[in-house]
């Protein structure tokens, strides 16, 4: 359903714009009807940048993203109208993401205004106490209030609600849990799982691993910008291959196991992986010999090899470099 | 992010126990939700803020007296009408000037023409300075460079030599026109000051939630952007309205004034060339500088309880 290839994000940094910052390279994944991906990356890994591209509020440097096998990285205004129809997004910050000054009900009164300008007020109302319903909220509790009158967990289901109010297929959801506790999260989590169960698709952003692991099908994990590790949740998880992920995992806490359990699994995995590059290992498999590989990576450098080979079916790996400007650990 | 926490679990169960709902707000606020219910609200604070009520009585005060004041008047602003120097009596309530002109009269023609230079020029500089601030301050990009440079031009053009040029110039000798000049040359700081908010709430996510409910530009800036800062457009305004006063005072006092009207500024200056202040004539310039200052400053009092009314997080209850 939706498909992203080759995203670029490039930001012109420093006097006059002089030097560039890479905050997302060469992104590719896609996501299908019914079906939750993780984007999984620590803050500044360009995860929150890639959801905006898709939600069109930032401009793509390069790469397509398709909808329903439309491009629509140049949409004009209408045609941007029809998209929002079939796919919203709720942020991080659940009170930035109301205007202080008016009550909560404004916020589903623009939709109304922009969306539904025939419907009736009762029908809408009732429509509204649906969505409201659906995110288990009493209406009389919430609308007639102002933002800060409310709790994060409120209004983050709040801005969940609005979502719902238009048939969406595609729902980006940047961090949505990270304002919640624990009560509240829950809820929110099973609300996904069965909106997921209805059909719709969820990119879910996240620095939570154990919630990418919770809630996903797929994970997409991204470091500085590049997606080092993607697959299904179960291969990636179970089997972490690049060393940034595998890094991350070991830094989990869990429940039913030590510390010294999980670092013994780990360093037995590092033991097994060190010095070596599965990504350009398989590369040379395919055919490409050392000495071919080795004038690519000298005539372009190494920053530009940001591709990714498939180790397992479904489980995709990248060059084991973390950042994207470093040597390849196997040196290749 | 810390406040939410507590109230979480409160509001799962057992709502009710919940009452964030001020008791004095409950009458008006929570019962209206139909359309025009916010309008009704914003008034019902603004007319329970003693700020803003006093503010807007003592201008309103005066403008009625500019305007209906004339109605009742035996003397024009001009005439000889009794004895020079005469201070405050019945006949004459504000006394008369060296050449024994009614002070009152003065005061109340006055009053006409600086609410008109008020209005007109603060008017015309709000709209300039607010509408270029809005785009730049949204559009960024090349839009925002060459707005920003139109508006650091007139900016440094020092307005007031304009002015006299332009005065002296076209012979401009009508209120109306004198307000429009001074307008032009009045908003690049608005226009500054209105890009730097709008820049900074820009970047808030309720601007891309609106985005994406598929709302056009003018209907972000009009519905999400401005009302953040009505307080401040309407300080803004004020400030507008008092320079706009000050800058027509300073033209009329060299000579650059309207020649068959009067205003405020005018009577002050006339005052102090005919040596009000040596002879003590007290009752000549402590009129229409009072008035200045009580139009201003109520002003400047009705914006800081606007404020509260705009935004429910400073409300009083």
């Amino acid at each position: 359903m939706l498909t992203i290839e080759a995203l670029d994000k490039v930001y012109k940094t420093g006097t006059f714009g002089t030097s560039d910052l890479h905050a997302v390279r060469q992104v590719s994944l896609d996501v299908q009807r019914g079906e939750v991906v993780s984007l999984i990356g620590e803050s500044g890994s360009g995860k929150s940048t890639i959801g905006k591209m898709v939600l069109h509020l930032l401009d793509s440097t390069g790469g397509s993203i398709t909808f329903d096998g439309r491009d629509v990285t140049k949409l004009g205004f209408r045609a941007r109208r029809d998209y929002y129809r079939k796919v919203q997004g709720v942020f991080q910050d659940p009170f930035s993401s109301f205007n202080p000054i008016f009550k909560v009900d404004r916020t589903f009164e623009t939709l109304r205004r922009s969306y539904f300008p025939r419907v009736s007020g009762a029908a809408w109302r009732e429509k509204l106490e649906e969505a409201l319903g659906a995110v288990s909220l009493e209406p009389g509790d919430i609308l007639g209030k102002f933002p800060h009158q409310l709790s994060g967990g409120q209004l983050q289901r709040l801005l969940i609600a609005r979502a719902l109010l238009l048939d969406i297929e595609l729902l980006v959801a940047d961090e949505i849990i990270s304002m919640l506790d624990a009560s509240t999260r829950i809820d929110v989590l099973n609300l996904l799982g069965e909106l997921k169960g209805r059909g719709l698709g969820i990119l879910f952003v996240t620095h939570d691993l154990s919630l990418g692991n919770y809630v996903s099908d797929r994970v997409v994990i991204l470091y500085k910008g590049r997606v080092v590790e993607r697959g299904a949740t179960a291969a990636v998880f179970d089997d972490p291959l690049h060393p940034y992920t595998r890094d991350l995992l070991a830094s989990v806490p869990h429940l039913d196991r030590t510390w010294e359990e999980v670092e013994a699994e780990e360093s037995q995995r590092s033991a097994r992986l060190a010095g070596r590059c599965l990504y350009h290992e398989a590369l040379a498999a395919q055919g490409r010999s050392l000495g071919d590989e080795a004038s690519v990576g000298s005539a372009s450098g190494p920053a530009d090899d940001v591709g990714l080979v498939e180790h397992a079916p479904g489980h995709f790996v990248g060059c084991f470099r973390k950042a994207a400007d470093e040597e390849c650990p196997a040196g290749m | 992010m810390s406040q939410g926490l507590g109230l979480d679990k409160l509001d799962q169960r057992g709502a009710a126990t919940e009452a964030t709902e001020p008791p004095g707000a409950t009458p008006a606020p929570s019962g209206s939700r139909k359309p025009g219910g916010d309008v009704r609200e914003t008034l019902y604070f603004a007319l329970r803020n003693p700020k803003v009520v006093i503010g807007s009585v003592v201008v309103l005060a005066f403008l009625l007296l500019g305007l209906l004041g004339p109605l009742f008047l035996k003397f024009a602003p001009m005439d000889y009408a009794g004895p020079p120097m005469a201070p405050p009596s019945a006949d004459f309530p504000f006394g008369t000037t060296t050449f024994g002109q009614d002070v009152f009269a003065q005061f109340v023609a006055g009053l006409r023409s600086t609410f008109l230079v008020g209005l007109l020029g603060g008017g015309v500089a709000a709209v300039i300075g607010m509408a270029i601030g809005f785009v730049a301050g949204y559009r960024g990009g090349l839009i925002d460079e060459l707005l920003n440079m139109l508006t650091n031009v007139v900016l440094v053009i020092p307005g007031f030599v304009v002015l006299i040029i332009i005065n002296a110039y076209l012979g401009v000798r009508s209120v109306p026109m004198q307000a429009l000049y001074i307008g032009v040359f009045s908003w690049p700081w608005v226009a500054r000051a209105v890009r730097a908010q709008t820049l900074s709430l820009r970047s808030r996510d309720f601007i891309d939630l609106a985005r994406l409910s598929g709302v056009g530009v003018g209907t972000i800036l009009r519905r999400e952007v401005a009302p953040n800062m009505y307080s401040y457009l309407f300080m803004t305004f004020v400030l507008l309205f008092g320079g706009s006063i000050l800058t027509a005072a300073s033209l009329d006092f060299i000579g650059l004034g309207p020649t068959n009207a009067m205003s405020l500024g005018l009577m002050m200056n006339q005052a102090v060339q005919w040596s009000a202040l040596h002879l003590g004539l007290w009752w000549w310039f402590i009129p229409p500088g009072l008035g200045i200052t009580l139009i201003v400053g109520s002003l400047y009092i009705m914006n800081v309880g606007l404020d509260e009314v705009f935004n429910p997080k400073l409300r009083e209850m």
